[in-house]
């Protein structure tokens, strides 16, 4: 099965391929066999590889790798050193610990998701071409995760991006979905302009593209290569995370990509594409490791984003959006652990993540569902016996993102955290600004479960005796990613709890090398302080959200017009679109238009005043031609005119006047040659 | 088939023009048989150029030019019939014959007036554009140059829309004020060089063998004249303004010949007379940071313009300038990457600029309005419009695994190898490539189709699928697969290379990666090494 791992993204590209040529003419069972079916047979292939790669003997040191052809042969180039290098990019899978974590979870909770989707789309219309964009999601991504250099990963990459451009505009015909699909795309593309930077920054450092190769180059003693360029590549690698991970400054378009069908959220922006950005982080931890101002860099970016976005998710009354900034913010978790050279703690919390966001996601969906499409929390209410399996399986999740042991979230959470604090980069405040942010988590995730599960209903009549609980199709997966959120954490179990770390050790060789952080230096009592802590937080949060939305319903709006400037800038989220908007997008359009009346006018307008003035040379020449070199003549032919005035008197064309001429003609010659004028001429001329 | 071999070229020239002689017996009336023939005897050139794929790589491999034919033409000027082409030359020869063939099967519902001219028209045409990317006599090459111009002139000034005589002129003369400084350039080169017999030459060949001895002042005005004469063809900024009305005015087909073919005819004369001929002035650093920031001002600058157009054939001509800025800058970083992936990028610009200009005949055709804002939710009534617009879109805005992917990386990453500085610049049209792409259409495509005359549209036909279909395939073929076309290119891009830069190659070498990787798919599990440090 290793030996045609590549299988494994080409079945749903099958899939893909299937529902775009022939998928208006399929029935909708047979959609769902090819794409649903397609994305299964990938995840069990999947699953074999991972227990084929895990019986590898040590020779292969972990890597397993199957170059498949060469895709860019670019050729010779000169390496930043003056060697000459030959650029040579391969079609190629590469499977180690940490692309098996990532091909798993893709393909598990993938599957899950096309599963829901067959019962959350089935009204729909379009129905074979969201199953064809999911498919061509699943090859993207898993290109993405299987890639094993640097550009092929970000053919999955833009793969990715444009299949969320595509899902996120899935109902195209409402202007907001197009709108934000194309935000998604072009902010998107600003991230990947930095990407390609780093891209090219690496080649002509590395001299090749492959993980493998930069990985050893980075780590080999005898490489040098300055830190201001170690630096760039990891920025500018960031600066792609960022915008695939939704991170400060970047992160505005995940929100709106709530526009998207709920399965689309819970797949692409939550489970998987977004953490896209951790995953890359990971993958050149290497590179990280040599550069720990760049560290430092991604740990403040990750902790601020993870607060920020909490704040913002704290007052959202959509059920979706308060997710979506749920998701932003654990996102920033998840670079926190990475920045502080936690690496295994971010995947780690990667993965949880996936089990217990999509399941948040595909929840919300079930209650969008089944209340015909509302998605305002303001509107729900009481709905925990309407539909118990969905109320059961949130509930689980919130419980698991909150940090509240022993469910999954706790050991990744917690674990980061500890990382944090005492990671080999950890700092206090970084400690300080997650330990917060846990709280605000737990409290607005259960602000989200009681305004919509509990207290009184607030769901218009009409729609009151339609809500149903959702079909099987729904409810399978949610069950299977409520037992993943409640034990998956258990692979992670931390040694201080008696665990073996199973998770972390499996992906170590993936990070070998690394400073790691020494438990010796703190001691074990301080990490239980800190875990004590982190859950009490957790606890206060919940207790805050029960008081102000079960106990007392009219409190959260009397908090809010305490402070109603406070709220209103949060509400809105702090009007950072509308800042974008401003500072960049009508200052971009502002220039545009500005060229193009440029181009227009001046550019445009010397080629024609360039015709211009050819034609008024033209022009001038040609009034120089009639007036002058014309008008000479005429009056050289007016004055041979003039002269010929007095002769034209004489030519009469009389027959008589001119015998009258001849006759006096004669007469004078006689009188001159016979009178004595000629003889008095004659003595003159001599 | 000797014969046929060995005078492939010519016949590729004289299919055309032969085929323009039985139209002169056909009944004008008779448009159906016009159409027909048009049709046949560009397919047929498309056909009699597919030899060359199989047999250009087989061929001589250490010539540098193949497929050689040499005849005197005008021995007292020393002006030879000399064709000859390499692999850049081959491709651009690949990409007319079939745009041309695409273009003119386009037309067969557009064009009702004239149509026996017209079908004459885009055989001459044709004819100028093969001959011009075979020359290797710079006399020759400057006849097929300016035969190409006429019948575009009349193309876009007969068929074209309501400002057709402003932009027919305006491209004739902008064309032809170009190309007399580029003889004047020409003449400055043959005059200078004296063959042993006393004679001159306009042999290319010849004259690149002589290049050294020309002083570097001479080079640089020899090469300003060139660049002025091909910096309006491509069009490079500030002197693209003759492209947008030429565009808009154009039949359907003539904007997709112009922007596919004929645009490319700039670049080539770039990187096949002004880079070998004028190594000195073209390494001249002054002359690089002039050509380089004109390319980097082009793709800002068509990037930004096109954001803010209104029409969409305006929109696309812009974008073009953008692109082909990329191709320029891809010639200036004077390195491999940047030079072949310009050469890509060209083809990639070809299929993707080609094929939009199609799409937007296509709706032309139906609404006779080219404005943005009429349209709007046409993926509601046609579908299958929208999904071959959708991918000709992705080509062109650089999507991986589609063609414009492959150019501009590879360009980018030249122009990084020369200066990071340029590909920081360059990588922001790619940004802004999305953003005036995707805003086309989503302002076309999406949203409710609320416009009646809008919903009463069809969809397409075969025919019209059919002249995209080869476009897109060609698309994915260089995004999946481009290996070939960097094969064919790898020995040109190193003779222009040596050329400027002798020492290039001569650096020492990095260490070999490990054997056979990325080799192919024979390597099944492999044990790597971490100890050794030495990896893949």
């Amino acid at each position: 099965m290793l030996d045609y791992i590549w299988l494994i993204p080409v079945f749903p590209v099958a899939g893909a391929a299937i529902q775009f040529l022939f998928g208006r003419r399929l029935s909708k069972s047979a959609v769902n066999v090819v794409s649903v079916g397609l994305p299964g047979v990938s995840f069990l292939w999947a699953v074999g590889c991972f227990f084929q790669f895990l019986g590898l003997p040590e020779a292969y040191h972990h890597v397993f790798l199957r170059p498949l052809y060469t895709w860019l042969p670019a050729g010779a180039f000169h390496l930043s050193n003056g060697m000459l290098g030959n650029l040579n990019v391969g079609v190629g899978m590469q499977l180690d610990p940490l692309s098996c974590v990532m091909m798993l979870v893709v393909t598990g909770v993938g599957f899950l998701i096309h599963v829901y989707s067959t019962g959350y789309m089935a009204h729909e219309g379009g129905y074979y071409r969201f199953f064809g964009y999911l498919n061509l999601f699943m090859f993207s991504m898993l290109v993405l995760v299987l890639a094993d250099n640097y550009l092929m990963m970000f053919v999955g990459w833009e793969g990715v991006g444009l299949c969320s451009y595509l899902l996120i505009g899935f109902y195209f015909q409402r202007k907001a979905a197009s709108d934000a699909g194309k935000k998604a795309f072009v902010v998107n593309r600003i991230g990947d302009a930095g990407f390609l930077l780093a891209v090219m920054l690496m080649t002509v450092t590395f001299g090749s593209l492959d993980f493998q190769r930069i990985t050893d180059l980075a780590r080999d003693p005898h490489f040098h290569v300055s830190d201001g360029v170690i630096f760039a590549i990891c920025i500018l690698l960031f600066v792609g995370a960022t915008g695939k991970s939704a991170q400060i400054p970047l992160y505005v378009w995940l929100p709106d990509a709530m526009e998207g069908p709920t399965p689309v959220s819970a797949l692409i922006h939550a489970a998987t594409m977004v953490t896209a950005g951790v995953y890359m982080v990971a993958r050149s931890n290497a590179l990280y490791a040599l550069s720990p101002r760049a560290l430092a860099w991604v740990a403040a970016i990750g902790a601020s984003t993870a607060i920020w976005a909490a704040l913002i998710g704290l007052v959202q009354n959509d059920i979706k959006r308060v997710l979506a900034y749920s998701t932003v913010s654990q996102l920033g978790y998840m670079f926190l652990a990475c920045g502080v050279g936690a690496f295994g703690a971010g995947v780690f919390h990667l993965m949880t993540h996936a089990f217990f966001k999509a399941l948040l996601f595909l929840c919300s969906g079930s209650v969008i569902h089944a209340l015909a499409g509302e998605q305002d929390m303001r509107n729900m209410g009481a709905l925990k016996s309407k539909i118990p399996v969905t109320y059961m399986t949130m509930l689980i999740a919130a419980l698991a993102i909150s940090g509240i042991p022993p469910l999954a979230g706790f050991f990744s959470k917690d674990e980061i955290l500890w990382d944090a604090f005492a990671g080999p980069y950890g700092h206090p405040l970084l400690w300080g600004v997650g330990w917060i942010t846990a709280g605000l988590t737990a409290f607005y995730m259960f602000r989200l479960i009681f305004m919509t599960f509990w207290g009184k209903s607030r769901v218009p009549h009409d729609v009151e005796h339609h809500i149903h609980e959702s079909p099987k199709s729904m409810l399978t997966p949610l069950v299977t990613l409520a037992v993943l959120s409640l034990i998956g954490g258990f692979i992670g179990w931390p040694k201080s709890l008696g665990g073996g770390e199973w998770f972390g050790k499996f992906l170590d060789p993936v990070f070998e090398g690394n400073p790691v952080v020494s438990v010796q230096e703190f001691g074990r009592n301080l990490e239980y302080a800190l875990m004590i802590l982190s859950v009490l937080t957790a606890l206060v949060g919940i207790a805050i959200a029960f008081r102000m939305y079960v106990q007392r319903p009219g409190l959260g709006d009397r908090v809010a017009a305490a402070s109603p400037a406070l709220y209103h800038v949060f509400l809105n989220k702090c009007y950072i679109d509308e800042i974008y908007d401003a500072l960049f997008v009508n200052r971009v359009k502002n220039l545009g238009s500005i060229l193009a009346a440029i181009d227009l006018g001046v550019v445009d307008g010397g080629v024609n005043l360039v015709g211009w003035a050819t034609r008024m040379s033209a022009e001038i020449s040609r009034l120089w031609d009639t007036w002058v070199i014309d008008g000479l003549v005429n009056v050289m032919a007016f004055i041979v005119k003039l002269l010929s005035y007095p002769a034209k008197i004489v030519q009469t064309g009389v027959v008589q006047n001119y015998a009258w001429f001849i006759t006096l003609g004669v007469l004078l010659f006689m009188v001159y040659f016979f009178s004595p004028i000629h003889r008095l001429l004659a003595i003159f001329a001599r | 088939m000797a014969f046929f071999h060995d005078h492939i070229l010519s016949i590729l020239l004289v299919i055309p023009l032969v085929g323009m002689v039985p139209l002169f017996f056909i009944s004008g009336e008779n448009k159906q048989a016009v159409r027909w023939w048009g049709n046949i005897v560009l397919f047929l050139d498309f056909l009699a150029s597919l030899p060359l794929v199989f047999w250009f790589s087989s061929e001589s491999p250490n010539q540098q030019f193949k497929f050689i034919e040499l005849h005197q033409w005008i021995p007292s000027i020393g002006a030879q019939y000399h064709l000859g082409i390499d692999g850049i030359s081959f491709l651009m020869i690949m990409l007319t014959t079939v745009l041309g063939f695409i273009a003119v099967l386009s037309s067969w519902n557009a064009i009702h007036d004239r149509v026996k001219e017209y079908y004459a028209m885009f055989l001459l045409l044709q004819v100028g554009m093969l001959g011009v990317f075979m020359s290797l006599d710079v006399f020759l090459f400057y006849v097929f140059w300016e035969v190409m111009l006429v019948p575009m002139y009349f193309i876009i000034g007969v068929w074209g829309g309501p400002r057709k005589l402003y932009a027919a002129i305006k491209f004739f003369l902008y064309t032809l004020a170009g190309s007399v400084l580029m003889l004047l350039g020409i003449l400055t080169l043959y005059l200078n060089y004296t063959l042993p017999n006393g004679g001159h030459t306009f042999d290319l060949i010849e004259l690149m063998k002589h290049t050294d001895s020309w002083p570097l002042e001479m080079q640089i005005w020899v090469f300003a004249a060139f660049a002025i004469g091909f910096a309006i063809k491509v069009p490079m900024f500030p002197f693209h303004t003759w492209l947008p009305d030429a565009h808009v005015e154009a039949p359907t087909a003539g904007s997709v010949i112009l922007a596919g073919v004929l645009l490319k005819m700039g670049t080539y004369g770039f990187l096949r007379f002004s880079l070998p001929l004028l190594p000195q002035a073209s390494t001249n650093p002054k002359v690089v940071k002039v050509m380089v920031y004109l390319s980097l001002i082009a793709i800002i600058y068509g990037a930004l313009v096109s954001l803010m157009q209104k029409d969409m054939k305006k929109l696309i001509a812009y974008s073009s300038v953008s692109h082909l800025g990329f191709c320029t800058l891809g010639i200036f970083a004077l390195n491999p990457h940047g030079l072949q992936g310009s050469v890509i990028q060209q083809i990639n610009h070809g299929i993707s600029t080609g094929a939009l200009f199609l799409i937007v005949g296509l709706i032309y055709e139906r609404r006779h309005t080219r404005e943005i804002k009429e349209l709007g939710g046409l993926s509601n009534v046609m579908p299958v419009y929208a999904a071959l617009f959708m991918i000709v879109m992705l080509s062109s805005i650089g999507l991986p695994l589609l063609n414009g992917f492959i150019g501009e990386f590879t360009i980018l990453q030249g122009a990084y190898e020369a200066s990071w500085h340029w590909a920081a610049v360059a990588v922001v049209g790619i940004v802004l490539g999305a953003a005036y792409m995707l805003w086309l259409y989503q302002r076309t495509m999406f949203g409710p189709c609320e416009n009646p005359k809008n919903q009463i549209l069809k969809d397409l036909n075969f025919r019209e699928v059919m002249t995209l279909v080869p476009l897109v395939l060609w698309a994915f073929w260089i995004g999946l697969y481009p290996k070939p076309f960097f094969n064919v290119l790898d020995k040109p891009v190193t003779a222009i290379v040596e050329q400027l830069n002798p020492n290039f190659f001569k650096a020492p070498q990095t260490k070999k990666e490990a054997p056979g990787i990325p080799g192919g798919a024979q390597a099944g599990l492999r044990a790597t090494s971490k100890a050794g440090g030495a990896g893949r």
